[in-house]
């Protein structure tokens, strides 16, 4: 970035306001990055507090305008760099979150980790970035990250409008409202006049002035960027309510010193089914993405766990066996191969941290301080809306 | 440009494009011009192009689709089914309402300080030189998010607030409420006069000025304007029986309905850029005063003008001229500083517009290119108003 100065155009831009100077750091990113074709934005993390917006969208500007037609394919760059750039959120418990070693754990995390364990043979191999609900698409869009795994909800424009693909859902969700138990709340169709505290750049805002519209209420919103900052906000009283998934909200109860003083309203107004997601344009990618989390969701269905993997591998192959675990673990077939991965690909997700009901349990399940039942997360076997397509 | 050497007979030849000291900057500003803009259509081309790789086009027809999001802040009618366009002037207002509610604070604050800070007393300019340090030294963003934290954890939540000063100010930690001013029927008759009062007095003191020019007689501007602004609008009011009346807040349900809501974002942000900028124009209003020679306060003082007056007719007409152009400056930063206005969500238009908007339909580039051409017009036009003044009390020489 220091280049800039000299490919500031002199005297192009005679203004009175330090825009010049905007203009000139403008243009002189745009050649810098152009001619050293480099793909993604220079911005860093946008974890900074003032990096907050502007870098992240400029980056994807710059980005945008240093992008070059022929880039390889998003596997190659991945393995060429040795490291998967995967995106989750600033932090909520049980999804994805810094514990007390400084790594990163949750239900989020370890989609990104099975597909590092996939792709690079390496669970670890992964730079964890964080992005708000308001940076996340730029940071995809842009290239910044190979993969986004941070509760995203599924919508026609994100799909189709905004360019992404869905690879699938790893938790079916909706919205809901949390308030302090002390205002006697029992409904949200009592909440007409509340200050409620809601992420911008979600559905969850959507969603938001759609219910209360329907329902002829009226409300003052306080937007915010991240669920630390809802936190401090809903904690301090400055917003009466707090709404969100309602996992997410699960979530942030279960950090609270006293989540007893929290009610989660029983009105889910939305449904929010929230997947990992990548840029269009790179199928052989979205399929790595798609087959790992099915074969994270199969394991379960076939009762493969990180521990007994191995082993089932190996009896897979025995007279009379599921020859959908052979195909799977890799010891039937050359599966791996059609995706440009070695036919292990999947065993190794799968060992990497355990199969999706393994995951489920470790991070949010009922064991857990978050304390999330199954619900329509159960395999479709148990009534549930988990259905992976067949391995075949 | 000296044009002494010219001669009418030399032909012209193109090689004194270069060789000519008359022709050369031309020359080479042409050519700059001209790169610069190959540059800008090169990387124009390449935006556009590789938008389309990404299967984007360039459109500002999202605009006028509906924003399907709330704003809290409107000065204007907006919901959530009204257009992106109109959520990006909701935040054009909330942008400009901060920015002139901060310029004009930080000018009171700046002078304040300014003077202050060449008092005589020892106490108080070091306070004042305390203050511009410490304030001009801390990065403005932390004193934002710094204001807003004391407003929503220390002040009391509606529930538990009780209105102070009689009821005129209700402090929570969603925000200060003051009552609002509620219009009868024949309210704008008192209204109208107010207004035609505050014309009579700019009459009366130009009238004053030039009889005091002509026959050296001071009049008492300030008690006499003061009783034109209060007492025809005084027996008005009373006359039509009191038609304006304030709407106090109350509280009712979760939060205070009624009057006007002035949101902790609004209050923190405004304040922690009038507190800062009002540090530097205090520096400006400063050295601007301390750059008018002493002599010209001692003549002053000889003439046997007492010292406030002294300040006013010699001192500041003068300081005005080192004061403005820095000026400029200090308002241009502080409207671009509102921006910052993300930190408390403050819904400017980096808010909506490049907010929310940009978001929800990913039009990073059109939105990032509008939020630029409006922060580029703004201050082009506050450094065109200035400029005026500027020249309005520049050196007039005659
Ligand atoms: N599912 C919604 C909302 C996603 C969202 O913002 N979730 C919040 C709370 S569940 C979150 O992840 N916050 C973590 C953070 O602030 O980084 C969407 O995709 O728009």
């Amino acid at each position: 970035m220091l280049a800039q100065g000299q490919l500031k155009p002199k005297g192009g831009f005679k203004g009175t306001t330090s825009y010049s100077g905007g203009f000139g750091l403008l243009v002189g990113d745009l050649l810098l990055l152009k001619t050293h074709k480099l793909k993604i934005g220079l911005t860093k993390r946008p974890n900074s507090m003032k990096s907050k917006y502007l870098p992240v969208a400029l980056s994807a500007v710059f980005g945008l305008a240093a992008m070059t037609a022929a880039s390889a394919s998003t596997l190659e760059e991945v393995q060429e760099r040795g490291i998967l750039n995967c995106g989750v959120s600033t932090g909520l418990a049980g999804f994805s979150q810094i514990d007390d070693n400084g790594d990163w754990q949750g239900f989020d995390v370890a989609v990104c980790r099975a597909v590092a364990a996939a792709v690079l043979d390496d669970p670890n191999a992964v730079q964890f970035v964080p992005t708000t609900g308001k940076t996340r698409f730029t940071a995809l869009a842009s290239g910044e990250i190979d993969m986004l795994a941070r509760n995203t909800t599924w919508t026609f424009t994100r799909d189709a409008d905004l360019k992404f693909t869905f690879i699938g859902v790893n938790y079916y969700d909706g919205q809901g409202f949390m308030v302090p138990k002390e205002l006697g709340v029992e409904s949200a169709l009592e909440l007409d006049g509340a200050t409620v505290c809601i992420q911008t750049g979600t559905t969850t805002e959507l969603n938001l002035a759609d219910y209360f519209r329907k329902h002829g209420m009226s409300y003052d919103p306080v937007p915010i960027e991240t669920n630390t900052e809802a936190r401090q906000n809903y904690l301090a009283g400055a917003c009466d309510v707090y709404t969100t998934d309602a996992s997410g909200l699960a979530a942030s109860r279960s950090s609270f010193e006293t989540p007893a003083d929290h009610v989660i309203l029983p009105e889910i107004i939305s449904k929010e089914p929230l997947g990992p997601l990548v840029r269009h344009g790179d199928n052989q990618w979205e399929d790595i993405v798609r087959w790992v989390l099915n074969a994270l969701i199969i394991a379960e269905e076939k009762g493969i766990t990180a521990a007994n993997a191995d082993e089932k591998k190996a009896q897979s192959t025995a007279p009379g066996a599921d020859t959908e675990i052979a195909r799977l673990l890799g010891a039937e077939g050359e599966y791996g191969a059609i995706i440009g991965l070695d036919n292990d690909f999947a065993l190794r997700a799968i060992k990497a941290g355990g199969n999706y009901g393994e995951l489920f349990a470790k991070t949010i399940g009922e064991d857990t301080k978050i304390g999330l039942a199954r619900g329509l997360n159960a395999q479709w076997t148990d009534g549930g809306l988990l259905y992976a397509p067949p391995f075949r | 440009m000296s044009v002494a050497t010219y001669s009418p007979e030399e032909r012209f030849r193109l090689g004194m494009l270069w060789t000519d000291s008359r022709y050369r900057s031309t020359t080479i500003q042409t050519i700059a011009l001209f790169l610069v803009m190959l540059l800008g259509a090169y990387l124009i081309n390449n935006i556009i192009t590789n938008l389309a790789d990404l299967g984007k086009d360039f459109s500002f027809g999202f605009l006028f689709e509906p924003a399907y999001y709330d704003i809290n802040q409107r000065l204007i009618e907006y919901d959530s089914r009204s257009p992106h366009w109109l959520a990006a002037v909701v935040g054009i207002l909330n942008t400009l309402l901060v920015a002139v509610l901060g310029c004009a604070l930080a000018t009171v604050i700046g002078v304040i300080a300014g003077v202050l800070r060449l008092s005589k007393n020892w106490v108080i300019s070091k306070l004042m030189a305390v203050y511009i340090e410490v304030v001009r030294n801390v990065p403005l963003l932390l004193q934002i998010l710094l204001l807003y934290a004391v407003f929503i954890e220390l002040l009391p939540r509606p529930r538990g607030s009780e209105p102070m000063l009689d009821g005129f100010l209700v402090a929570t930690n969603r925000g200060f409420y003051i009552p609002s001013l509620v219009l009868a029927e024949t309210g704008w008759i008192v209204v109208s006069t107010f207004v035609v009062s505050l014309v009579g007095i700019f009459l009366f003191r130009r009238w004053a000025r030039k009889r005091q020019e002509e026959t050296g007689q001071i009049i008492r501007v300030f008690s006499i304007s003061l009783g034109i602004l209060i007492v025809p609008t005084a027996i008005v009011f009373f006359a039509l029986g009191s038609p304006i009346s304030l709407e106090y807040p109350e509280l009712k349900g979760f939060n205070y309905q009624g009057g006007i809501h002035l949101r902790n974002s609004l209050v923190a942000l405004w304040l922690a850029l009038s507190i800062y900028t009002g540090a530097f124009i205090g520096e400006i209003v400063r050295s601007g005063i301390q750059a008018i020679n002493k002599g010209q306060t001692e003549a002053a003082y000889a003439l046997g003008l007492r010292p406030n007056r002294t300040m006013k007719l010699v001192i500041l007409p003068q300081a005005l001229r080192v004061i403005i152009p820095p000026l400029i400056s200090q308002y241009l930063n502080l409207t671009k500083n509102s921006s910052l206005a993300i930190a408390v969500g403050y819904m400017d238009v980096t808010g909506t517009l490049g907010g929310i908007t940009l978001n929800q339909t990913g039009r990073e580039m059109e939105c990032v290119l509008l939020l630029m051409a409006f922060y580029l017009t703004v201050s082009l036009l506050i450094s065109a108003v200035m400029n005026k003044y500027n020249q309005s009390v520049k050196l007039k020489e005659r």
